[in-house]
């Protein structure tokens, strides 16, 4: 185990290099931005792992949150199978607004059955909190790069740093829900801290497609996605934004892994410690354990 | 055993009771919403043409901030004598106790609304240009939408550090859509610039989607010690 995450990280490391050096070397310059343009490289990759972690998280936080009850556990097996076969046959028979390609919508549709049912099988009770912690941790950092990143492509390009647009503000406003998220982790004095975080979590995803809509009826500033949007790219772009968003994934995996390590130890750690408190014998205490 | 109705009756009728005799809250947030309309007043300039733009985003502000003194005494109420832990071992359905209490806020809130109303008029000469029970309507959702969330939300800042401040630090962010429709309807009413209707839809499927989530969570937040 340990020395395959020294392997994986190293091989990370190599390829974030590579990526990074394509990003600013190879990638040819865009015609109208110039050189800034070349930010999209870093900011594109970190807002698509960003939702991923917190993807990865409401999953978590609703498998969490089912497990206890048989029924609760097999009605959300299901409801996910569900909403992935809902969204890989719809698509393709109501009409999508334009831009977007109904195999998109497909693919991304069967993410929830695929990463629900792959967290339901190989993480254990508390092992869906912790992935739960380590995403949301991992993933407000993303996403505070994505919104450092976002003004200091838009004041060259755009004039100004920052608009009240609908991809803009509800990016914001998710990263303040899972700010409020850590926080909570952070003050809980309650021995069932992860059942509330985990609560948080829900209502969190349940609020997201409300703030979209209600920050959609102001105008739309944001490029539209160039990638199936319609737009022209040269394929040598793409080419290094795949590269850029694979090596970001891999990264961010690594990192959560790495959390996810220090986390279980900690717990594992602090149960030890309860357990030897409560075997040592009266009179012989022993202090500075920690 | 008695019925949910039951309950939930017994439990809204003693916290009616005990606020009618104490006042505690209503003044707090009286006295707290009065102190955010004048401090609004000195920040802008109220007699100004623009004041009924402007008035939608003062008025929630001031409810919003006034809630928060509500929503907060509503579970810490039940902590002394170990209300909250007999409850919790009773075989009481705990959506019951929850509704109970979100009724209760409600009507704080909405009697706060009511005597806040007049000074709101008063203080920034506001006249209603569109529809007045639609309105009605969008406050009684808004206000719904506000309570719904901040008292589930207030139990779960109970098993927190320093909760009174944890409970804005939850509420708000989930809130914001709430926040956007509430304010930009209301606004859309005392202008009757624009129609308001997507505002109460958004509100309507808002507490929809709120209150059916805080039904299916509650007993997990509630027994989470």
């Amino acid at each position: 185990m340990n020395r395959t995450f020294f392997i994986l990280a190293g091989l990370t490391a190599l390829l974030l290099a590579y990526a990074t050096y394509a990003a600013l070397v190879l990638a040819p310059t865009e015609q109208t931005m110039g050189d800034v343009q070349r930010i999209f490289y870093y900011h594109a990759p970190s807002a698509w792992t960003a939702f991923l972690l917190f993807f990865i998280n409401f999953i978590a936080s609703v498998q969490y949150l089912v497990r206890p009850s048989e029924t609760a556990d097999r009605f959300a097996k299901w409801a996910a199978i569900t909403i992935g076969v809902i969204a890989c046959v719809a698509p393709f028979f109501i009409p999508l607004p334009a831009g977007i390609e109904p195999s998109a919508v497909a693919t991304t549709g069967l993410a929830v059955p695929a990463a629900y049912l792959l967290i339901r099988k190989y993480f254990s009770d508390q092992g869906t909190d912790i992935l739960a912690l380590s995403s949301a941790e991992v993933g407000v950092v993303f996403c505070t790069i994505v919104l450092i990143t976002g003004p200091l492509w838009a004041r060259p390009v755009w004039g100004i740093w920052w608009t009240w647009d609908v991809r803009l503000t509800s990016t914001l406003v998710l990263w303040l829900i899972y700010v409020s998220y850590l926080m909570l982790r952070r003050f809980s004095t309650s021995g069932e801290t992860p059942k509330l975080a985990a609560a948080l979590a829900v209502f969190g995803a349940l609020d997201m497609p409300l703030v979209y809509f209600s920050i959609w009826f102001f105008r739309t500033q944001h490029p539209q996605p160039v990638i199936g949007g319609g737009g022209s790219i040269d394929p040598r772009m793409l080419r290094v934004f795949a590269l850029n968003c694979f090596a970001f994934t891999c990264y961010a995996g690594i990192i959560v892994w790495f959390r996810y390590r220090i986390e279980r130890m900690r717990r594992d750690v602090e149960e030890t410690e309860a357990l030897e408190a409560l075997l040592e014998p009266r009179g012989t205490k022993s202090g500075g354990s920690r | 055993m008695s019925k949910p109705s039951g309950i939930m009756r017994a439990t809204l009728v003693k916290d009616l009771r005990l606020e009618w005799r104490s006042k505690d809250a209503i003044n707090a947030m009286l006295f707290f919403a009065l102190l955010v309309v004048v401090i609004f007043s000195f920040s802008f300039d109220p007699t100004a043409e623009e004041s009924r733009h402007i008035a939608g985003g003062l008025i929630w502000v001031a409810f919003l901030f006034a809630a928060v003194v509500a929503l907060n005494q509503t579970w810490a109420r039940e902590l002394r004598n170990q209300v909250l832990d007999g409850f919790r071992v009773s075989p009481a359905p705990p959506n019951a106790l929850f509704l109970a209490k979100a009724f209760g806020n409600f009507i704080f809130v909405a009697v706060l609304e009511m005597l806040m109303a007049p000074l709101f008029v008063i203080f920034y000469n506001l006249r209603v240009i569109g529809s007045f029970p639609q309105l009605l309507l969008l406050v009684a959702l808004g206000t719904w939408a506000l309570v719904v969330n901040g008292t589930f939300f207030a139990a779960m800042s109970l098993r927190t550090r320093s909760r009174e401040i944890m409970l804005p630090l939850l509420l708000f962010p989930i809130s914001i859509p709430a926040i956007i429709g509430m304010v930009n309807g209301t606004t859309a009413i005392l202008t009757g610039d624009d129609p308001a209707l997507f505002w109460i839809v958004l509100l309507a499927t808002y507490n929809l989607v709120f209150t059916t989530g805080s039904l299916l969570l509650f007993p997990t937040v509630l027994h989470a010690e």
